[in-house]
């Protein structure tokens, strides 16, 4: 379990990062926090004859939040955006999600836009993206664009990121008034991958009742899975929707695989179940949301739980 | 600090070393040295076509490649058979690097040195293996059928058949006595695969000095003494030439009793041949496929019981599977078969095993070996019949219990050592008294209505077992005082962290009379004792501790002598306290045993101001006597060794209570609580940390870790991601309460406790989780996707 011969790059600006994977397109990979990286490099199931180390490019490891929403710079550890206080007033998923991310010493290295780019339908943060309707920044020589996370992930870890292009940071938006999130999961042993995970998201309206609710299922297909269930659960106040009917909602619209953890049918019981405790969870934490403030930016700096 | 620490639960020496990353494990060794890498079989069954190696000659760094095709006359042989027996008719062994045919993944086939393991990785991956795949045959139905041959001269797939057959005392065969029993029952069970996995791999690391002719073997290995004559054997040395040591091993659980490995014998040969160090460190792949796993065994119950649920007739045929080869033989359905009966009286017995070969990684014990599998099958035995009969599951286990009185009780099988199954003591129903207090056993019937009430499924379960501990030929150790006062305690079998440093230390410090800062131990090292079995069975403690403790004896009753004379008194007067010996009752009256010791070694030359007491000027010998006495030795030292007539038999009860959610179908383990057996303690928080890592073991097998081979034979989860061994996270806090019967058939009075945490776990679980739903679990382990399916076929109400 030794990897083969690789050139390590360690750029010292994003410019000569950006030349460098223009230089060796399909070859380079870039390395920012390895933790899925190396491995499959050890197990020589990942060959790249180049490594583009971005860990001297300080710049990236910025966390900014704002009135609308989160950008996490690509080398921001997914600790790092997990004790964040300002993230989280903003957009609470994001700690809710990076709570369930693995073990603390794989969060202390790992980065999340590191995540988001891997594209593990198993792992929580693409379904956060995905839920939240955030974007990845794609940089390469000559350019940058937002690629909404709709069109980010194409496929079982496959994304839109192109050769020579750099994820250099991802957007979260912040949360809409009245709105509350939730994200459940079950593994087989604390901090695995889930046998299957829910993030919810639920708004209210004026008179809190349930405006929108989304669900987004993790291992329940080839990318994230982003469900409606607006409809399904019906316009009720948050403490009395059919949050059962949205659960059989999701599992109508998902496709679980067999894999040697858990059947199918399991899976899509058990999505199920985690998508009713979400969305459950989420609007309770909406009417708490309606009643501290009106604006989340608002109510989360004030909460400031200690980052 | 006391001078009579056995008994006392003493902090491990061991761990200062340990904890702060101050061992030295096989891989810490040998900086210097060229590494060795392997291409292995990506094949479950192939013939091997052509080897070309062109490619990875062109790789910077490479020293050697080797083929079969290179391998000396002793070499090309298949490795030893360890352990034969009559059943095992077909047993079949594998070559070193495989000649033109491989039967499982990770078989070796090529063998690359270079000068670091990153290059040898580099040209494994350039040498190119020509296969003609053959099918697979996994699993047990597959083997069994017999239509695809692993071995072609192997006809059904069937390595061994071994019935034991014990009639009941009015001679009826278990047969007979089922069928005319009141109540009847017939039922399947299964385990599945599973393994060691200490989280040191294997490792080798051989050293050849060409100017002496010697070789120095470090491997991580539960036994350097057979290593060491495997391997003077298989390179034709001269035994006196080859030193073995096991370093720090970071852990065994059995896979590392196994030897001589392929890699064992590969690398010192190639180190010979080189005249450079070489060392082979297992990777975790390597050792997935590579290695060795157990456990898979198929239970098929005949059983007839009476209205109290007492067994009249029991009747097990067995179905092992043991992989591609058996060079350990069968001694893991062997024990299955003979510890099946527990701690019960049983009217009559008999079991019948079938071993049959398939295209997985070969099966050597593992913790436990073949117990926990023998355990689940009469425990859940005892569950069923208490389910039948509408009884407590402790009262018909209570009917079948062997009396205090009863021992030694003989159960008329023969055990792994070859001899008499005859239990030495124990105390069966007071163990499970004593469990049914520590659980609550009689007052859970209410909480888990409270419980229900509430929404919450909880349910207990119960597992009891005999374990046969300590089993011979024999073990020694070496026991020496230097000048200095120092004790230095030496004995041949291994340590893989289990505390030996701390426990033999008690038993000479007590034996001696000495302090314990005092006592030094060394193990597993040729070079210091050359005579040992190993350590498995569950029989460090009983085999060399009970042999260290003789040759303490030896050693002190020559102290005494020697002191006596010196202080003119009389040997039976004598005491030794602090490492003084004194005459009983006489304060000042004394000698220091550094003293003895000096005076032990008469000398002609003087090194310190100590030596120059023993010099032959300094009248420490009476000029009409020789200096060392006819039958005398110089030095005061000695070596005992133990030999028992058979095993120390061993047993304990556990209890479990499990919560089950009613949506998810999560398993969570809410108490787990053993009763635990094993003689006299030497220690008994090591033992206690014995029996916590077992249950930790135990839960893995039961509710994660399972070797998932598809129809191809291929290992879907030969990784830390996919093969789940628990963390500390699903680990439950083990409560323990000791009993103690000492073993009449050693000195010290002990028994095993290495592996005994790990034995009854499957069977408890099941039982938990069959209480709290309601629906029979056949299986282990269970998995929650695995209880959502029971759910279902069961009918019952299924949330969704």
């Amino acid at each position: 379990m030794k990897p083969p011969p690789f050139d390590h790059h360690a750029p010292r600006t994003l410019a000569e990062a950006l030349d460098v994977l223009a230089a060796t397109g399909e070859h380079g990979k870039v390395l920012a926090g390895g933790q899925s990286l190396i491995p499959l490099m050890n197990m020589r199931l990942a060959a790249p004859a180049h490594l583009v180390d971005i860990n001297r490019l300080g710049g990236l490891a910025a966390v900014e939040t704002g009135p609308d929403g989160v950008r996490v710079g690509a080398l921001a550890r997914h600790a790092q955006v997990e004790r964040s206080a300002g993230a989280a007033a903003v957009q609470p998923l994001l700690r809710q999600a990076l709570r369930l991310v693995a073990h603390p010493v794989i969060r202390n290295r790992g980065t999340a836009v590191g995540s988001l780019v891997h594209a593990d339908p198993a792992a929580e943060l693409p379904a956060v993206l995905a839920l939240l309707g955030g974007s990845v920044r794609l940089a390469r020589r000559g350019g940058t664009r937002d690629v909404p996370a709709g069109e980010f992930f194409t496929g079982p870890l496959e994304s839109a990121l192109g050769p020579g292009e750099l994820a250099v940071s991802a957007f979260f938006p912040a949360l809409p008034p009245r709105a509350g999130t939730a994200f459940e999961e079950v593994s087989r042993r604390h901090g695995d991958y889930a046998l299957a995970g829910v993030a919810a998201l639920v708004r209210l309206d004026g008179g809190l009742r349930v405006a929108a609710a989304t669900a987004a299922c993790v291992s329940a297909g080839p990318v994230p899975v982003v469900v409606d269930v607006t409809a399904a659960c019906g316009a009720a106040p948050a403490g009395a929707a059919d949050w059962e009917a949205a659960a059989r909602a999701v599992r109508e619209r998902i496709e679980p695989e067999d894999d040697i953890h858990a059947s199918a049918d399991y899976r899509r019981h058990l999505t199920g179940v985690l998508a009713a405790r979400a969305l459950r969870e989420a609007a309770r934490a909406a009417v708490e949301h309606a009643d501290g403030s009106a604006g989340g930016y608002a109510a989360g700096s004030r909460a400031g739980d200690g980052g | 600090m006391t001078t009579r620490p056995f008994g006392e639960a003493v902090q491990r020496r061991e761990d200062p070393r340990l904890l702060t990353g101050r061992g030295r494990y096989l891989d810490d060794l040998g900086s210097g040295a060229l590494a060795a890498a392997f291409v292995r079989s990506p094949h479950a069954h192939a013939v091997v076509r052509d080897i070309d190696v062109a490619d990875a000659l062109d790789v910077d760094g490479l020293v050697a490649v080797y083929t079969w095709e290179d391998l000396p006359e002793r070499l090309a042989r298949p490795l030893p058979l360890l352990i034969p027996h009559p059943a095992l008719t077909h047993g079949r062994t594998a070559l070193p690097l495989a000649r033109d045919r491989v039967r499982h993944v990770g078989e070796p086939v090529v063998m690359v040195v270079a000068r670091d393991r990153y290059l040898a990785e580099d040209a494994c991956a350039l040498i190119r293996v020509d296969y003609d795949p053959l099918p697979a045959v996994v699993g047990l139905e597959e083997a069994a059928r017999g239509e695809r041959l692993v071995h072609d001269d192997v006809p059904g797939n069937v390595g061994a058949h071994l019935v034991q057959s014990v009639p009941s005392a009015d001679g009826r065969e278990a047969g007979e006595a089922i069928a005319a029993a009141p109540h009847r029952l017939e039922f399947r069970l299964d385990i599945e695969r599973s393994a060691s996995m200490p989280l040191e791999g294997r490792g080798v690391y051989a050293r050849w000095d060409a100017d002496d002719a010697s070789l120095r073997v470090y491997s991580s290995t539960q036994t350097s003494t057979s290593v060491r004559m495997a391997l003077a054997a298989t390179l034709g040395l001269p035994l006196p030439k080859v030193e073995v040591i096991a370093p720090d091993v970071g852990g065994g659980f059995g896979v590392k009793i196994m030897h001589p490995w392929p890699e064992e014998v590969l690398v010192p040969w190639a180190a010979m041949l080189l005249g450079r160090e070489v060392k082979w460190t297992e990777d975790r792949r390597e050792h997935f496929t590579s290695s060795a796993h157990e456990r898979a065994q198929a239970h098929s119950v005949r059983v007839g019981f009476d209205d109290d649920g007492r067994v009249l007739g029991l009747d097990v045929t067995i179905l092992h599977d043991h992989g591609a080869y058996t060079p350990y033989g069968i001694i893991v359905p062997i024990i299955t078969s003979t510890q099946l009966p527990g701690p019960y009286r049983l009217g009559a017995y008999r079991v019948a095993f079938s071993s049959v070969y398939t295209t997985t990684v070969q099966v050597t014990p593992y913790r436990g070996a073949g117990r926990p599998q023998a355990v689940f099958c009469m425990e859940r035995t005892m569950d069923r019949i208490a389910a039948h009969l509408g009884l407590d599951r402790t009262a018909v286990r209570a009917a079948n219990l062997i009396q205090p009185e009863e021992f030694p009780y003989d159960q008329g099988l023969t055990f792994q050592d070859g001899r008499p199954l005859v239990y030495d003591s124990g105390d069966y129903p007071e163990s499970l008294r004593l469990l049914k207090e520590l659980i609550g056993w009689d007052s859970f019937a209410a909480e888990k209505e409270r419980a229900a009430a509430g929404g919450r499924r909880l349910g207990i379960g119960i597992g009891c077992y005999v374990e046969g501990t300590g089993v011979g030929p024999y073990e020694g150790g070496h026991v020496q005082i230097t000048s200095d006062g120092r004790v230095h305690v030496s004995t041949g079998l291994t340590s893989q962290g289990q505390g030996h440093e701390t426990v033999f230390a008690q038993i000479a410090a007590t034996e001696l009379g000495v302090p314990l800062e005092r006592v030094s131990v060394v193990t597993g090292d040729t070079r210091r004792f050359g005579y040992a079995v190993g350590t498995f069975a569950s029989r460090a403690a009983v085999m060399s501790g009970n042999a260290i403790a003789l040759a303490c004896r030896k050693v002190r009753e020559k102290a005494l002598r020697i002191a006596a004379e010196a202080l003119e008194a009389d040997p039976r007067d004598l005491e030794i306290t602090d490492g003084l010996v004194h005459v009983a009752g006489v304060p000042g009256a004394s000698v220091p045993l550094a003293t003895v010791a000096v005076l032990a070694n008469p000398l002609r030359y003087a090194f310190d101001d100590e030596a120059a007491r023993a010099t032959q000027f300094a009248g420490a010998s009476p000029p009409d006597r020789p200096p060392v006495a006819e039958g005398e030795e110089p030095g005061l030292e000695g070596r005992g060794y133990y030999s028992p007539i058979r095993s120390t038999f061993a047993s304990g009860m556990h209890a479990a209570i499990v919560e089950t959610d009613p949506l998810t179908a999560e398993i969570r383990i809410l108490r787990y609580a053993v009763v635990h057996d094993c003689g006299n303690l030497v220690n008994p928080m090591i033992v206690e940390g014995q029996i916590h890592g077992g249950v930790a073991q135990g839960v893995g097998g039961a509710l994660y870790e399972r070797m998932v081979y598809d129809g191809h034979g291929q290992l879907l989860n030969a990784s830390f991601m996919d093969f789940l061994m628990p963390y500390a996270t699903e680990v439950p806090h083990v409560e323990t309460a000791h009993l103690q019967t000492p073993s009449p058939l050693n000195p010290l009075g002990i028994k095993g406790a290495g592996e005994a945490g790990v034995i009854p776990v499957s069977a408890v679980i099941a039982s938990a989780v069959e209480d709290a739903e309601g629906i029979p679990v056949m299986k282990m382990p269970i998995s929650p996707s695995e209880l959502f399916d029971l759910r279902r076929a069961a009918g019952g109400p299924q949330a969704s």
